[in-house]
């Protein structure tokens, strides 16, 4: 287990700048989250960090030391693909075999079979040891594929969107299961997902791609609460956050433009009267879709609410965020201090 | 769309289409059937009209196709004792005695050692300058690969007189080992083209995976990239053995003696009064044999292969 | 624009039965969503309904006419296949219109037609340009308005979002829902996925292997589930379950489970036996008076909320509660589950029991 420096790492692919000037510091034993949409670079970065792909610029350490150079064998980096990881010609248990048997571990053969007694079983994958890795349901082989990285004690796991190809309820399994992994193994992880289930349930760390720049980088709760930028705080929360005119609901702090408001920041009752166009009963919220002025606007109401369609409702912000024109965000010196309570 | 049960094929559609299939497949097989039952038809039966559908078979044209026979006079013949096995039976039958054995087995022998050596070395060339062609940035990698396809564009007739030139100065005319480089030539071609389109089949991610699993590319190749092509190699060596097996043009310019293979053989054996058909139909049977073998032991892997890119998309 | 009455629908492959005689209607205008896991039959049920695919038995009315054994040509419905199938060498115009030319339509109609699907769409600004350079999301308009210029009575959605990523199709469902409110056609579409149903759909028909196991609006298959399955396939986190063995008469409202004496609401049928505790995840509150006990697994932060994870005497439980409560995992606690929420099933069938909750138990099959 090591901690992973990254130093102005850019990587281009032509004109397509996927990577650039990226600082990261992954500290030992944490589990890192980079959130991004598709085309946001995290493939590209972990790519950078296996040694699968050559920094234009920058540097990379892995456990202090420099890698540039060096081998994707000699990092002692493991990494879970977003598909395509399992050898189809091997066995499940060849392919957990497999990175044991390198000419780099030479694993003797007892140790193989207890480590993937062990990795099977965490899994719960150990029926299916004999079976061809063409013959496993979707969810079972992204399982063998995530046990091919678990069976080693590599200096960092990288893990590429592991989870999107299975359905919801093994999502939610699994993402307790690498979380229990990680807390149980100490081990480091660099996870690049664009659900942000994912990356708010697991992160020790949370870190924002936007087209290959990273723009924010700090705990979830953090990255929710406070995000330096309207994107960033589109990434997280569900529903996504309203982003309106500044003035809608009166003064804003100067520069503002745009307000972001949570579905969950907005007050019911009072203030400015929008209308009611639908609601969306999910079972344990319901949403509300409220119409202001040619604005949409959704916020969440009480799961029976008596509420319908054509109702109006009084709304009244409540911890706005505010934004400039590019999107930053402009601290309001008069409610700032109530945000972070 | 897939329509089921709407646009799915009627009961009387399959009929048809069954019967379409084995209607071709008689028509296909037709002349194979033919060679087969003429090699073992007597020289007036096979050349009988209207054709003998229904015949007494006769080892004859075997017998012929491995032996020399002169003709004797019956006094002669009378006088020699009692045959000692069924071929010279058969033969003194005509009036002749067996003068020797003939060329067919070291042509078979020359046919063999040539169509698979060259099919091996064009496999293992082919396979490797593949691989190199659809992972690594070759220079000029598209001009070379149309230059590698031109080795197919000349007809053997235009080349072979250099060839026959070249040969002779390095004394591999009328060779085995030359008739394998000059195959081999040929085919990798056919192989580097067709492999490489298996190889880029492969994902990717799959080596990665190895080079990250601790190993080197050359191990990542041998234990992850060639069980994948499995199928592709084995489908390219049947095209490859198949040209081999079957060539002609070179081996009748090329060879005389030593390494003559069985093409330019067979239309050399000669009856007494005309071509000898049972003896050149059991020339062409015992030919076809090695490479239908090979084909239906490939078969698996030949049918997969040649509809993979239909399956995988 | 009509109502669709589905009775005793089967459909056999073979020896093997896809649909198991369903039953259900869809309200004219309405928004009616087909739910199930992959392989459960809804895709066939669906085609049923369109014509690609003849009923084994049973019957399909489409505005108070029974249709089952019309070809689909006669049913006067849009199937939408796939969102992308566009002619690539025709413009967004030709691509529009090519349903009403094959129809054979006068010129003067068509371009009327093609004007006004745009204008529902907001497409009038690409109706020239080919359709190879447009993005995803104004080729999927495209499509739609290719099955909206026919004017069909309904239409027919199979998974129409299932290949775009989670953003996009998030926008798309928010597009199709609007779409619909403005046009009020009725729509039946299929999906697996249970937040995407609940979202879209007016009412929902949860189907597992072939069985139609309950059918109803979003927050009735949520509040009431009819059976385990259902009450497992919605939501997320799924209901927690406690299996026990015990018995409550009609008219009872606790239940022992173990050491603890749990309310439920007041039971109109009675049962003993193997019997499930159903409770969904935002019914379970912390308190450290209560007799019932877990220890904290895991804790799951997701904004305003968090998802706790418990391991007890009778099984994993999930509790959502606000994400400023103080959860450690490890921690021993005690839980409280709200009473009028609760759910009990009958493990053998998988039914829920009768009870004020559950009143005369839905619409079941
Ligand atoms: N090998 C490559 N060649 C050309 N462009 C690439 C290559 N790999 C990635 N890109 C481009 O770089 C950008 C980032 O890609 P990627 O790292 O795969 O993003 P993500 O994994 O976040 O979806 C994309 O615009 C992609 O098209
Ligand atoms: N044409 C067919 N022939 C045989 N079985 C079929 C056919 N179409 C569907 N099935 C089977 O019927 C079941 C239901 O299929 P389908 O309606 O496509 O399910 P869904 O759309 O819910 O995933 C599946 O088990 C499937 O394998
Ligand atoms: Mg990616
Ligand atoms: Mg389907």
């Amino acid at each position: 287990m090591a901690e992973v420096i990254l130093r102005g790492v850019a990587k281009r692919f032509g004109a397509t700048e996927a990577v650039r000037a990226l600082d990261l510091d992954i500290p030992d034993g944490a589990f890192v989250v980079l959130l991004g949409p598709t085309g946001a670079g995290k493939t590209t970065l972990l790519r950078l960090v296996a040694g699968l792909e050559r920094p234009d610029a920058g540097s990379i350490a892995i456990a202090g030391q420099d890698v540039r150079g060096v081998t994707p064998a000699g990092r002692n980096v493991a990494m879970v693909f977003q598909q395509y990881s399992l050898y189809p010609h091997l066995t499940v248990r060849q392919n957990l075999e497999f990175p044991l048997k390198s000419p780099i571990l030479r694993t003797p053969p007892d140790q193989i079979a207890a480590r993937i007694g062990e990795v099977a079983a965490v899994l719960r994958i150990s029926h299916k040891l004999d079976n061809k890795a063409t013959e496993l349901s979707g969810g079972e082989m992204q399982r063998v594929s995530i046990g091919r990285a678990l069976v080693r004690a590599p200096a960092i796991y990288l893990m590429d969107e592991p989870l999107s190809s299975l359905d919801a309820k093994l999502r939610a399994d699994l993402r307790i299961e690498l979380k229990r992994i990680h807390d149980s193994l100490g081990a480091t992880f660099l996870y690049v997902t664009h659900d942000q289930i994912e990356a708010m349930t697991m992160a020790t760390h949370v870190g924002v791609l936007d087209e290959g720049r990273l723009v924010q980088f700090g705990t979830p709760r953090a990255i929710y609460e406070d995000p330096v930028s309207l994107y960033v705080a589109t990434r997280l929360g569900l529903p996504r956050i309203n982003a309106l005119p500044a003035g809608l609901f009166g003064e804003a702090p100067a520069g503002a433009v745009t307000i972001g408001l949570r579905p969950e920041h907005i007050r019911q009752g009072e203030g400015r009267e929008a209308a009611v166009t639908r609601l969306e009963h999910l079972g344990d919220q319901t949403r509300l879709h409220l119409h202001l002025d040619g604005h949409d606007i959704v916020t969440l109401a009480e799961v029976h609410t008596r509420l319908k369609a054509g109702d109006s409702l009084a709304i009244r912000p409540e911890r706005p965020l505010y934004f400039d024109a590019e999107g930053r965000r402009v601290h309001d010196s008069r409610t700032d201090q109530g945000d972070r309570a | 769309m897939s329509g089921a049960s709407v646009t799915e094929a009627s009961s009387g559609q399959k009929w048809i289409a069954g019967v379409l299939v084995i209607a071709y497949a008689l028509i296909t097989i037709m002349p194979l059937a033919w060679i087969l039952l003429t090699g073992f038809k007597t020289p007036p039966d096979s050349i009988a009209y209207p054709p003998k559908v229904v015949f007494t078979p006769s080892l004859e044209g075997y017998v012929n196709l491995f032996t020399t026979r002169t003709r004797v006079t019956p006094e002669t013949l009378a006088a020699l004792p009692p045959p000692a096995n069924f071929a010279e039976a058969i033969v003194r039958d005509r009036g002749m005695v067996i003068a020797g054995r003939s060329k067919f087995g070291e042509r078979f022998v020359n046919s063999v050692v040539i169509g698979f050596g060259s099919t091996a070395l064009s496999i293992v060339l082919g396979t490797l300058a593949a691989y190199a062609f659809s992972r690594f940035k070759v220079p000029l990698k598209d001009d070379l690969m149309f230059f590698i396809l031109s080795t197919r564009m000349m007809p053997p007739i235009a080349v072979a007189i250099p060839i026959f030139l070249m040969y002779r100065q390095l004394g591999l005319s009328d060779t085995r080992l030359g008739m394998i480089l000059l195959y081999t030539a040929v085919n990798i071609s056919l192989a580097v083209w067709l492999l490489k389109g298996f190889i880029d089949e492969i994902p990717r991610e799959y080596e990665e995976a190895a080079l990250i699993d601790g190993y080197t590319r050359l191990q990542a190749f041998v234990k992850v990239v060639l069980p994948q092509a499995a199928t592709g190699i084995a489908s390219t060596a049947i095209f490859c053995l198949i040209f081999a097996w079957n060539e002609y043009a070179f081996a009748v310019l090329l060879t005389s003696g030593t390494a003559q293979t069985a093409p330019p053989f067979i239309p050399t054996i000669i009856g007494i009064g005309g071509l000898d058909w049972p003896a050149t139909a059991a020339g062409a049977t015992l030919f076809l044999m090695p490479v239908m073998v090979f084909t239906i032991v490939l078969r698996k892997h030949l049918l997969r292969g040649i509809t993979f890119g239909a399956v995988r998309k | 624009m009509a109502e669709i009455v589905i009775r005793d629908l089967r459909k056999d492959f073979g020896g093997f039965n896809a649909v198991k005689a369903s039953s259900f209607t869809i309200a004219d205008g309405e928004f009616f969503m087909l739910l199930g896991p992959s392989g459960c039959g809804k895709t066939t049920t669906l085609r049923m309904i369109a014509g690609l695919e003849m009923p084994t038995s049973g019957e399909i009315w489409i505005d108070g006419e029974e249709v089952s054994r019309k070809p689909a040509r006669q049913r006067d419905i849009a199937f939408v296949f796939q969102m992308f199938a566009l002619y690539p060498h025709l413009n967004v115009r030709a691509n529009i219109a090519y349903p009403l030319v094959s129809q054979g339509l006068g010129r003067a109609e068509v371009a009327a037609r093609v004007a006004e699907a745009a204008a529902i769409l907001g497409i009038e600004a690409m109706l020239e340009r080919p359709v190879g350079g447009l993005s995803g999301g104004d080729r999927q308009r495209v499509a739609l308005g290719r099955a909206i210029v026919r004017r069909p009575k309904a239409f027919m959605m199979d998974e129409p979002l299932g290949a775009l990523d989670a953003e996009f199709r998030e926008r798309m469902a928010g597009e199709l829902r609007a779409l619909h409110d403005r046009m009020g056609a009725t729509t039946v579409y299929v999906t697996h996925d249970q937040l995407e149903a609940m979202q879209m759909g007016d009412r929902i028909v949860v189907m597992n292997h072939g069985v139609v196991e309950q059918f109803g609006t979003p927050q009735e298959i949520y509040d009431k589930p009819a059976t385990l399955f259902v009450a497992e396939f919605i939501g997320s986190p799924p209901m927690n379950f406690l299996p026990f063995e015990g018995r409550v008469a009609a008219g009872g409202d606790r239940v022992r489970l173990g050491g603890a004496d749990l309310a439920v609401p007041c039971q109109h049928e009675a049962a003993a036996g193997r019997l499930v505790f159903g409770v969904r995840p935002e019914h379970v509150t912390f308190d450290d008076a209560a007799p019932f006990r877990g220890r904290i697994e895991a804790v799951e932060y997701l904004g305003t909320t968090q998802i706790v994870t418990l391991s007890s005497a009778h099984g994993t439980i999930r509790a959502r509660s606000a994400a400023s409560l103080p959860a450690r995992v490890g921690e021993a606690v005690g839980l409280r589950f709200a009473a009028p929420c609760v759910t009990l099933f009958d493990e053998a069938t998988g039914r829920a029991l009768r009870s004020a909750l559950h009143g005369e138990g839905g619409a079941h099959g």
